[in-house]
């Protein structure tokens, strides 16, 4: 017995080690990635496990959650809570709401500054761009815009802060140094979405009831382009995009009809549309994982997510979540 | 020497362009009504706004200068409503030499063909938000006119949309015996027969007893006729058709002026970002935006949206725009909308309501138009005698 115990005791350690690495090895990928979902009409947010593509989790939340952003370490998750007018913070390790900033009234859509600080909300209801510091929770200014502020953007750079207004049907340039509007670019019906390209020199806007996508100069602020989809057999009214998402690699753009329940794949370079991808019904918004091979849409009506694999251009899969799903972002 | 003219003029108009689109631009709006006393009713009705129709033009007047703010264009708006008919033309003859050339009213159609004979003799744009009259899209065309509030023809035809696609093909009409109950009746016996519905029974209501005492009494046997899948009711001010429901003799639902109804506009409708125009609407009123309203609403906003587009204020420049295709209005009901090139009727889906949700919105999927599937809603180009027109004598 006692000659048994002796070698026994440098193994136990080692033995532990191994199943600590080798499940630390096994679950790192597991616990990388992992989808946020805005459940608009469930007041939620659905956690989606980007391995095993199940919901891990539901979380509640403040009422009609709609946009969400990370922190730019992905430690925190804010979250437009439109119904209760304002914007709750989630600290991320533990799931807690840990603040709520003021954020104006109806806040839709957002964007963080690079700086990870200046947060410029849309404030629908108010014509009004709120600008809040995240680590004071003050208000430092409001910009009045047009008509329901929905798309926020900010440029990589930081210089620029952009919004769309739904009724105005223009995009709004707001000087990040001053707060001060300085340009309108009028586009499309019912503009509901802005996309920088990651160098900044292009911005994608989306415009629903127009059923385009005006490609903007940077430098001009002129639109250089326009993007028109036709999908076999369904009505062109029904085609109202949304949401856009630019791969990395300035291969493609990923843009969202709506009610037209497709992904349209655009050549990013020569903007012509390369596919059209069913996916669920009234799609809203889509987010990459890590290194974007995949890409997930929140289908409003369907109440569900489609997975795309991005390489191959097919979606792979259906998640469902809670009612009316609206944002999404992956946490790698 | 010719090209080099060419050649100065471009220059001109290039170096022009930017300082025409910074130009200052006043846009003169005016709002008339005129509503009509609808005379002693049965049911101890919900009173009608008194504000109808001018919160919806307020706010469209609203949401246009936020955007005129950008592009140095401001609207205004003079609302009137008249107390007495003779005043009607009074007031609008006052605007037009004031130099308002675009109105928007809120009128019965006798009264809105006079205003429209003034407005073509000054050049002016006249929008209906207020009559649902079917004549006015087909046989009685007026010049310089469009209309935003939608004819009959395009409720009741979104109602029988709707109850073919739910089989529900067999009718009792009941209908009472003013002058707008047998127009509504008109268009339901129009849209019968586009939609594959039969009527099993027409019956008018002429009963003058008080009905919250013997509804239950009376109505089950004045229902008693061959079997229906619906009744539909014709009653547009609410007379006796509030006691339809739930006292027929077979047990069906009701419909029409009554029960599920096809309107312009209503609390209920809030997909499609309509919750924010709600909204806006109750900030602005207290109060819920109803058809006329939207009707109102509407009317501004495509004249913001010309105005937009155009950098004009020129009434006949601002009609020809909106009655071209490069026209359209996002205006809360699931797509872009714009008018017909031949009644000037403002394509849009109807939504059927009941009072606390939306039941469908026509046009519904499967019924077909060659061109639009809005127009498989109302008068279609072929059974309109009407062309869009902009007249000035």
């Amino acid at each position: 017995m006692k000659a048994l115990k002796f070698p026994l005791k440098p193994i136990y350690p080692a033995l532990l080690g191994c199943a600590l690495l080798s499940s630390a090895l096994l679950s790192s990928p597991v616990m990388a990635e992992k989808a946020y979902v805005s459940n608009e009409k469930d007041d939620t947010i659905s956690i989606i496990d980007l391995e095993t593509m199940e919901v891990i989790n539901t979380l509640d939340v403040g009422e009609r959650p709609r946009g969400i952003i990370f922190s730019q370490d992905r430690s925190k998750l804010y979250i437009c809570a439109s119904d209760s007018d304002t914007v709750q913070i989630m600290d991320l390790s533990d799931h807690s709401i840990i603040a709520e900033l003021p954020s104006g009234e109806d806040p839709e859509q957002f964007a963080l500054h690079p700086d990870d600080r200046r947060l410029y909300i849309a404030n629908e209801d108010d014509a009004l761009v709120t600008v809040v510091d995240t680590q004071t929770h003050e208000v430092l200014a409001q910009i009045d815009v047009g008509v329901e502020p929905e798309g926020m953007a900010v440029s990589p750079d930081g210089k620029w802060a952009l919004s769309t207004s739904e009724t105005t049907n223009m995009v709004h340039w707001i000087d990040t140094e001053t707060n001060q509007l300085i340009d309108n670019t009028l586009v499309d019906q019912r503009p509901r979405h802005v996309e920088f390209n990651k160098s900044g020199t292009i911005v994608w806007a989306s415009s629903e009831i127009g059923g385009t996508v005006s490609i903007i100069d940077v430098d001009s602020r002129q639109i250089q382009h326009k993007l028109n989809f036709k999908i076999k057999g369904i009505h062109p009214d029904k085609v109202q995009p949304v949401g856009v998402r630019l791969t990395d690699d300035g291969k493609y753009a990923f843009i969202a009809l709506g009610p037209a329940n497709h992904i349209a794949v655009v050549d990013a370079k020569t903007y012509e549309v390369i596919d059209y991808l069913l996916v669920g019904r009234r799609v809203w918004h889509m987010d990459f994982n890590g290194d974007q091979s995949k890409l997930l849409t929140t289908n409003g009506i369907s109440g569900d997510v489609s997975v795309i694999d991005v390489n191959k251009l097919k979606v792979i899969k259906s998640v469902k979540v809670g009612r009316y799903p609206w944002g999404v972002r992956i946490k790698s | 020497m010719v090209f080099l003219f060419r050649l100065s003029l471009l220059c001109i108009s290039l170096g022009l362009a930017p300082l025409l689109q910074a130009a200052p631009l006043d846009i003169k709006v005016g709002f008339i009504a005129y509503h009509p006393d609808q005379g002693p009713v049965l049911s101890n009705l919900i009173p009608e706004a008194a504000d109808r129709g001018f919160k919806g033009a307020e706010l469209g007047l609203n949401d246009n200068n936020t955007t005129g703010r950008f592009l140095k264009q401001t609207y205004s708006l003079t609302s009137k409503l008249a107390e007495e008919p003779e005043q009607i033309t009074q007031i609008t003859q006052a605007w037009l030499n004031q130099g308002i050339r675009l109105i928007v009213a809120d009128l019965p159609a006798e009264y809105l063909a006079k205003v429209a004979v003034q407005v073509k003799q000054h050049r002016a744009m006249l929008i209906n938000s207020g009559s649902y009259n079917d004549q006015l899209r087909t046989t009685e065309c007026l010049s310089n006119t469009l209309h935003t509030l939608p004819s009959r023809a395009m409720l009741t035809d979104a109602l029988a949309q709707w109850s073919n696609s739910r089989r529900l093909k067999n009718w009792l009409i009941i209908k009472g015996s003013e002058t707008n109950d047998l127009a509504y009746a008109a268009a339901l016996h129009r849209s019968v027969k586009r939609f594959g519905i039969n009527i099993v029974a027409e019956k008018t209501w002429d009963f003058d007893t008080d009905l919250r005492r013997t509804a239950q009494n009376e109505l089950p046997l004045f229902t008693q006729t061959k079997e229906y899948d619906l009744v539909v009711v014709a009653d547009e001010r609410g007379d006796f058709g509030e006691y339809v429901m739930f006292n027929t003799w077979y047990p069906r639902p009701v419909a029409g002026t009554q029960g599920l109804t096809p309107v312009a506009w209503h609390r209920m409708v809030e997909q499609w970002g309509a919750a924010q125009l709600q909204s806006r609407f109750e900030k602005l009123s207290g109060r819920w935006m109803n058809n006329k309203d939207y009707a109102a609403w509407a009317a501004v906003r495509s004249i913001g949206e010309a105005v937009t587009q155009t950098r004009s204020n020129d009434a006949e420049t601002l009609f020809n725009f909106i009655t071209s295709d490069k026209f359209q209005l996002a205006g809360f009901k699931g797509r872009k909308l714009n008018f017909r090139q031949w009644s000037g009727q403002l394509r849009q889906p109807i939504p059927l309501i009941q009072p606390k949700s939306l039941v469908s919105q026509p046009p519904l999927e499967g019924f077909l138009h060659p061109v639009n599937e809005l127009d498989t809603l109302g008068f279609d180009k072929p059974e309109s005698n009407c062309t869009v027109m902009f007249a000035s004598h």
